[in-house]
């Protein structure tokens, strides 16, 4: 690695300095857009006591699910979590902790971790659950809570192009939580479906510059459906 | 006779306008966009990142890097537009967008509403719903008006974990559309053929019916 290129040998040198008891931010809304390599490559590794900050926990056998299974998550702040059946026995197990936070504030505290902002008000929860223990103020004649920020000791997203400076562009929908995430990581490691040089990618289509990119990978993603749903009139065809 | 799922999916879609951005939650709200009249142009939401979903696709057009809210495989329609979950929420508690329709489990006079957990029986997580009730102004809900047993979901107070507070206005059943106001429920329409009877026998909260109940035009 040197200059502007934050490309990376392999997956170890990937995840170097991913320790015990950290807490990792991850990209991707269900199974789409989740950095799958990298994750098998914390399972590989068999780093513990993680805390998990992802919208959702993977499915049984994929994505952060893998992680579930190997028992390396004590914490996971997720606003969805109900595709993984191992997720909920470990948590009447007690094996497992979560924070359950709304998708849109979940979103946000990655945002402004990544953006130097401590908290934020939002109106989201006001009066349930998530309002336990959290300041409120009204604000004309609305009542907001404040939420704090997030940021992880390590941030792992998945783009589909990237440039070696780690300018990313992300494919569709699996943009997601990516570029919220990409910028909340004290290091940020992106794996890419495709490398390219510097001066490929349209500056103006960048969704992630490269300064949030600490280390860049690039990885073959298998890219698990979850849901495979098709027109009917096309299932006769 | 109560209505169908459809059937209230047909009804909901009657509150749609003409250029209206609709986001539609999983399950019966998910029905709306079948009924949406040709005549008009409307842009559905789809909170993971998406404006101007399409149908589902053909079995040849399935793309993986392309799914909604409830990680199904979409579409997209022309002017469609993709961005992140924090611009996405950004527009749902913005106010921009113009319908929200949704699910419950329970909704009281107070207009609060429950829809994501049951404790010690479903922990799934409440996913967008609570920033969608938090954030728009024109939330319509779609439940089933009692549960097998007969019991109310229309209550005076809930007794779910809540998902919002004072955010809902609009309820369609599968006996009613009802509207909340000022602590109580207005009956404004019935399902085809139920009497105002059972919908009194069936809602707990208190209920105001005044004048004529018209049946519903589907």
């Amino acid at each position: 690695m040197s200059g502007l290129n934050k490309l990376v040998s392999n997956y170890d040198e990937a995840l170097q300095g991913l320790e015990d008891g950290m807490t990792i931010i991850a990209g991707g809304f269900g199974l789409c857009g989740i950095p799958e390599n990298l994750i098998a490559q914390i399972q590989k590794m068999g780093t513990k006591d993680l805390t998990i900050v992802s919208n959702n926990a993977g499915v049984d056998e994929f994505g952060l699910g893998l992680l579930l299974q190997s028992q390396q998550v004590k914490k996971m702040i997720a606003s969805y979590v109900g595709e993984n059946k191992l997720f909920e026995k470990q948590l009447l197990d007690g094996i497992l902790e979560v924070e359950l936070t709304p998708q849109g504030t979940l979103a946000e505290k990655m945002r402004s971790g990544g953006a130097g902002i401590p908290a934020f008000y939002t109106a989201t929860g006001y009066g349930t659950d998530v309002a336990t223990g959290k300041e409120s103020r009204k604000f004309g004649d609305k009542d907001y809570i404040l939420e704090e920020a997030i940021k992880g000791d390590f941030a792992l997203v998945k783009a589909w192009k990237a440039d070696l400076h780690g300018n990313a562009i992300y494919r569709m929908t699996a943009q997601n939580f990516n570029p919220m995430a990409a910028t909340a990581g004290k290091i940020t490691v992106m794996e890419a479906e495709y490398i390219v040089e510097p001066g490929e990618l349209d500056p103006a289509q960048i969704h992630t510059p490269g300064i949030y990119v600490n280390r860049l990978i690039q990885g073959d993603s298998e890219k698990r459906i979850e849901q495979r749903t098709i027109r009917q009139d096309s299932e006769a065809s | 006779m109560a209505l169908s799922r459809e059937q209230i999916a047909q009804r909901v879609a009657r509150e749609i306008q003409d250029g209206f951005y609709v986001n539609l939650g999983i399950g019966i709200p998910t029905l709306v966009s079948n009924y949406v009249p040709e005549d008009m142009e409307v842009s559905l939401h789809s909170e993971n990142g998406l404006l101007g979903m399409g149908p589902f696709p053909a079995a040849d057009e399935i793309d993986a890097d392309l799914i909604n809210a409830g990680k199904q495989t979409v579409t997209l329609n022309k002017g469609a537009s993709i961005f992140s979950s924090a611009e996405s929420f950004a527009m749902i508690r913005g106010g921009h967008v113009d319908l929200t329709v949704l699910g419950a489990f329970e909704l009281d006079v107070l207009g609060n509403i429950a829809s994501y957990m049951i404790p010690g029986k479903l922990i799934k997580g409440m996913g967008g719903a609570m920033d969608l009730v938090a954030g728009a102004d024109n939330i319509i809900v779609t439940m089933m008006h009692a549960d097998r047993h007969g019991n109310s979901k229309l209550l005076n107070k809930c007794t779910l974990p809540l998902t919002g507070v004072g955010c809902i206005k609009k309820v369609v059943t599968d006996l009613a559309y009802m509207k909340i106001s000022e602590g109580k429920f207005y009956l404004i329409e019935r399902a085809p053929g139920t009497s105002v009877d059972e919908i009194i026998s069936k809602t707990e909260g208190e209920l105001v019916v005044s004048g004529n109940i018209p049946e519903m035009a589907l």
